[in-house]
């Protein structure tokens, strides 16, 4: 019923309102494009009951049979607000008679008399807000209904984000992006995409049919780019040279790349430098963890030029003292993210140092920098760690660490957030994490695998942190009965610290 | 009205507590105990030799105890829909019994063999006695659906009376009144079948450490309180080398089987522990490993997808890789990793492995190394592990991929460091992979890592005689741990640094809140289980696109919904939401709460 449309599109303006985007204009948000749905059943129910209910009376106030199909693409950069956008409708009512024959789409419903409005021409920019909310297929479905929702399918807005999902059946348990469909894009939409991912499964096959993409992306330009191996590295078994001329084919063609995510990729210094060259003023954020063909040179290059990068994800063996400077320097913006992964080669391998004064000038230029580090390496690797201080926010061990390395954690860093700890050995790690809530204030997180804590001192530790610790994750296992405390009653002690339920976390004995 | 019974052994293998034979018994004139058996379909099914073995010493020693109540057991050939038919007719069959079986698959099965009794005039009983509690009343305790965290499950199961009385075993008494005459050629027609008959050629019959069968169940159980009485102690034990031996008091293949009644364990515990403690009712965790396997069978009752990740409502999409080459360097024990190796190696031998052992070579598959999916591994131990229930089988490996019930994922094994933590001196590795047996405990889980004069005066060189380790555990695992962030902060849609964060958190009100607590009481509505009551620690200013908006496959939608109830903000803090797949949602609730997270989480943006 008109009542009924008329309040569901309130709602959906309001909706809009509420988010102060605009009603068609989605460029200049991306997270309302990519993050915010509405409720996929209420979505399905308003497409519903646009297609079956039928509107009686046109003189109805609020949305009436609607405008004509191709009417609404130039609303694209403006942002009415719902009260415009109706009277904009009512508009449109009148016009009705003006409308290309073309656009009184038949098919749509055989039964319909000529007196009944026809719900193909609902207003585009309607139409394109529920096909945002929309998963790809829903809106393939809906393309067909009609020429004016099939042009709407096909409106720039819709493809601006794109996930190219590259599996083969024989590596995978996922579906894959239709190559038709692939096609298809790479034909009428190449140039609308501006933020665009590849997740690609363990088989070189699919690591190629991305690098055949990207190699296409000429007429474009993209403002984020993720390539994502979902399972062994494929992008690894390229030969290198057929990858780094896809990606260089981006970096050329892409004058404005923000984000760019090529972890576990054979990206090298060459390619870095043709980044730098063409995108080195709009470059906010490149993860590239685990490139081995990328030198400690290589990455200070980027680090020298693009100036705007706020986040930065890279193995330890490409931080030096001289990125960290490079990092700090007065020209380039606060860093916000830093993510350091040490990961050990072969057993003894010697780490370089970083010099505590690096840190200073690091934290001097972005006082609230987070720095994150994952380590991966055998316990007689940490000599050169920790032995002095160190601005990490977000640790995580994920190999057995010492007692000691966990002592001179609790003495080095003071801005520590988060603590996981996986393993172990076999010694309580009772006075560590005392000295850890001790000195840590900024402790929120922590969590602990393989260890052994006595409960007394975890009580005392959790008592310390209280209800500043927001996450809590320790094994059962890891808490060791003591003359004080009974595993039974521990939950109850710390709970009360933490001023909520709190129980260990338990695997089935099974 | 004549009475001609017979009871159909499929579980419960055994003649104490079983309700269902003394149903069959009850007032009856005769009475017949059937086991139905395919040979057929014996060898090509992925059920292991072990595993058969097990099933036909168990049935053996039904046999043996049914001869001394003057009767048999008739094992028939065949398929139950072909079978039934002809035995009602052949035998004048008046009442069917059998023990319930709570799995989606045996439910499916027993309601056509109840369908089809009834057109036979053949009246059907059917009780409860593998599983200690009504499956059932505790799912409607739970709001009608299955509790997803274990805490949740003990808390129901706190409330619930104490699981019903075992009953005695069957008396010759009962048995005499309605006896059978037992026909000379029993054994040509009915006997229990060897290995042989199943398809298992050459099969040496010392390897069995698990020996089937109730008489042996009820000698271990006898042990098994024995010890826990001699030790006095109701505490987890500590792990040593000495657990991850098969132990003369294991249970858990008994309870597989049936040939334990759960409730007769149950019993007998919570009676030694008060003997023992003098003290109130016993904890819950004094049946931990009975509650276990309850909370897997109560999960999977109603899912008949409870054994894959497609359509399984509970499993989250993780994208497992396909590797058949690495799966079966896994499952035949050719890792390159000593400690995954002698454990695969113990499964095959004698079909029964620790539990901390299971978590071990489950993790190095899944979340931990491989990234192989659960469902590979589950098919491997369904077919070489005794105790290897559908449901408990299937629970276990969501639980220990991560993919289901919500566990923190942080946590990964080290398939080095987790052995040489458990047993320091590696005789556990030297029994079960003698060709390591000369390295020298330094090197035993590690051999890649010793010096070539090493490897060499063991006898054993790494790359010829021993597979050298085929993954890096150290890539591997930074890998894994950041794909296990990506799947879970999609579930969660939380995008900070926090790793222990991007878990969901699924409060199932486990107890009453505490009385001084602002933050996690007051969910108010009956169904609200799900208390959102994280505040955010960090909020990451984040410029990379968050691609989720076109997605091509099914895959990602099905996990990407989320749907919480939210209590009312308590603070002005941001307050971050916790996501949690649609299936296990009540329908009402989720609508409002997706818009309000998006409001909040876009505030960030560029």
């Amino acid at each position: 019923m008109p009542y009924f449309l008329e309040t569901q599109h309130n709602a959906i303006f309001s909706e809009l309102g509420a988010r102060s985007c605009g009603l068609v204009d989605v460029k200049s948000d991306r997270l309302f494009h990519c993050d915010c749905k509405l409720n996929k059943p209420e979505l399905y129910f308003v497409l519903f009951r646009m297609k079956r209910t039928k509107l009686c009376d046109e003189e109805q106030e609020g949305v009436g049979g609607g405008g004509g199909g191709g009417g609404g693409g130039d609303g694209g950069c403006t942002s009415p607000g719902p009260l415009e956008q109706r009277k904009r409708l009512r508009g449109r009512d009148l016009d009705k008679d003006t409308q290309p024959k073309q656009d009184q789409h038949q098919e749509l419903d055989p039964e319909q008399d000529e007196s009944t409005p026809n719900w193909g021409l609902l207003p585009q920019e309607i139409l394109l807000q529920i096909f945002q909310y929309l998963p790809l297929l829903d809106r393939a479905f809906a393309s067909q209904v009609c020429r004016s929702w099939n042009q709407t399918f096909h409106m720039p807005e819709l493809w601006r984000c794109f996930e190219f999902e590259l599996n083969q059946p024989a590596s995978s348990y996922l579906k894959a992006t239709h190559p038709d469909l692939i096609k298809q894009i790479i034909k009428r939409h190449s140039n609308h995409l501006q933020f665009v991912s590849f997740k690609v499964d363990s088989s070189t096959e699919s690591a190629e049919a991305a690098c055949d993409i990207l190699s296409q992306l000429v007429n474009c330009s993209l403002k984020t780019l993720g390539l994502i191996s979902t399972a062994r590295p494929s992008f690894m078994e390229l030969p290198k040279s057929h990858f780094i001329s896809a990606l260089t084919v981006v970096f050329v063609n892409s004058k404005s790349l923000s984000s760019l995510k090529i972890d576990d990729t054979p990206v090298d210094d060459p390619s870095l430098k043709v980044l730098v060259a063409n995108n080195s003023d709009t470059l906010k954020l490149l993860k590239m963890s685990s490139c081995p063909h990328v030198s400690p040179a290589g990455i200070l290059c980027v680090a020298d030029q693009c100036h705007g990068l706020r986040e930065l994800a890279l193995n330890y063996h490409l931080l030096s003292d001289e990125l960290l400077l490079a990092l700090s320097s007065e020209k380039h913006v606060h860093l916000e993210h830093l993510r350091i992964d040490v990961v050990s080669e072969n057993p003894g391998q010697q780490f370089h140092t970083i010099k505590k004064s690096s840190w200073d000038a690091m934290v001097r230029h972005s006082p609230k920098f987070n720095l994150v580090m994952y380590f991966f390496l055998y316990e007689d690797e940490f000599g050169p760690f920790f032995r002095d201080e160190i601005p990490v926010t977000h640790l995580y061990f994920g190999r057995s660490v010492s007692k000691d390395v966990l002592g001179r954690v609790g003495l080095h860093c003071p801005r520590l957030v988060e603590l996981v700890v996986c393993a172990n050995g076999l010694r309580p790690l009772d006075e560590e994490l005392i000295r850890i809530a001790d000195r840590c204030k900024n402790l929120t997180a922590i969590g602990l695998g393989e260890c052994e804590v006595s409960c007394s001192a975890f009580v005392e530790f959790v008592k310390m942190c209280g209800r500043r610790l927001s996450q809590l994750s320790i094994m059962e296992e890891v808490l060791v009965p003591d003359h004080k405390y009974e595993l039974d009653d521990i939950h109850w002690e710390v709970s009360k610290h933490l001023g909520r339920v709190w129980f260990p976390d338990m695997m089935p004995t099974w | 009205m004549v009475v001609n019974s017979v009871h159909w052994f499929r579980k419960g293998l055994r003649l104490h507590d079983n309700p269902a034979l003394q149903e069959a018994l009850n007032g009856a004139d005769t009475v017949r105990c059937v086991y139905i058996l395919d040979p057929w379909f014996a060898g090509s099914a992925n059920v292991g030799v072990n595993r058969w073995r097990f099933l036909l010493e168990s049935l053996e020693d039904l046999d043996t105890s049914l001869r001394k109540l003057n009767s048999r057991l008739f094992v028939v050939r065949g398929q139950p829909t072909d079978v039934f038919p002809r035995l009602f007719k052949e035998w004048h069959i008046t009442r069917l019994t059998f023990e319930y079986d709570s799995e989606p698959y045996g439910k499916e099965r027993d309601g056509a063999i109840i369908k089809m009794a009834q057109e036979f005039g053949v009246e059907t009983m059917v009780q409860n006695s593998h599983t200690l509690f009504n499956l059932d009343k505790i799912i409607e305790m739970n709001n009608n659906r299955p509790p997803l965290t274990f805490k949740r499950f003990q808390a129901i199961v706190s409330r619930l009376e104490l699981p019903k009385k075992p009953l005695p075993t069957i008396t010759p008494e009962q048995m005499d009144s309605c006896r059978i005459k037992i026909a000379d050629n029993h054994d040509e027609h009915y006997s229990v079948p060897s290995l042989e008959e199943l398809g298992f050629k050459n099969v040496s019959q010392a390897d069995a450490v698990w020996k089937g069968g109730e008489t042996e169940a009820l000698e271990r159980l006898n042990k098994h309180l024995d010890r826990k009485a001699w030790v006095a102690n109701f505490e987890r034990p500590r792990i040593n080398m000495m657990s991850l031996l098969a132990s003369p008091t294991g249970l858990s293949p008994y309870l597989r089987f049936g040939c334990l009644s759960c409730r007769v364990f149950y019993y007998n515990l919570r009676e030694l522990y008060l003997q023992l403690r003098k003290r109130c009712s016993p904890p819950l965790s004094l049946y931990g490993q009975l509650l276990w396997r309850e909370f897997f069978y109560t999960a999977a009752t109603n899912n008949p997808n409870f054994d894959r990740m497609e359509s399984n409502p509970i499993c989250v999409q993780i994208p497992w890789d396909h590797n058949p080459e690495a799966l079966a360097k896994w499952a035949e024990g050719r890792t390159g990793f000593p400690w995954i190796d002698a454990i695969m190696t113990q499964l095959r031998q004698e079909g029964w492995i620790h539990h901390l052992a299971r978590h071990a070579v489950a993790c190095f598959l899944t979340r931990g190394d491989l990234w192989i999916s659960w469902e590979c591994g589950m098919k491997v131990f369904e077919e070489l592990l005794l105790d290897a229930d559908w449901s408990v089988n299937a629970g276990s490996w969501m639980w220990l991929s991560c993919s289901a019930f919500f566990q923190q994922f942080f946590h990964c094994y080290c398939p080095v460091g987790f052995g040489r933590r458990t047993d320091p001196s590696g005789d556990y590795i030297r029994r079960y992979i003698p060709k390591l047996k000369d390295y020298p405990n330094r090197y035993i889980y590690e051999p890649w890592n010793a010096p070539e004069s090493v490897q060499k005066a063991a006898n054993c060189v790494v790359g010829v005689d021993y597979p050298k380790p085929m993954i890096n555990h150290a890539e591997s695992s930074r890998l894994n741990i950041e794909r296990m962030k990506q799947v879970y902060q999609q579930l969660s849609h939380y995008r900070g640094l926090s790793l222990l964060a991007s878990v969901p958190t699924i409060q199932e009100e486990v107890e009453p809140s505490l009385s001084d607590d602002s933050q996690a009481s007051g969910s108010s509505t009956t169904g609200a289980m799900l208390k959102c009551q994280r505040t955010t620690t960090t909020t990451m200013v984040t410029t990379e696109a968050t691609p989720t908006v076109v997605t091509s496959s099914a895959a990602t939608t099905a996990i990407a919904a989320p749907a919480t109830v939210m209590r009312p903000a308590v603070s002005a803090q941001p307050q971050r939401k916790r996501g949690w797949p649609t299936e296990l949602q009540s329908t009402q609730g989720c609508s409002q709460s997706k818009v309000q997270h998006i409001s909040k989480s876009s505030t960030s943006q560029e």
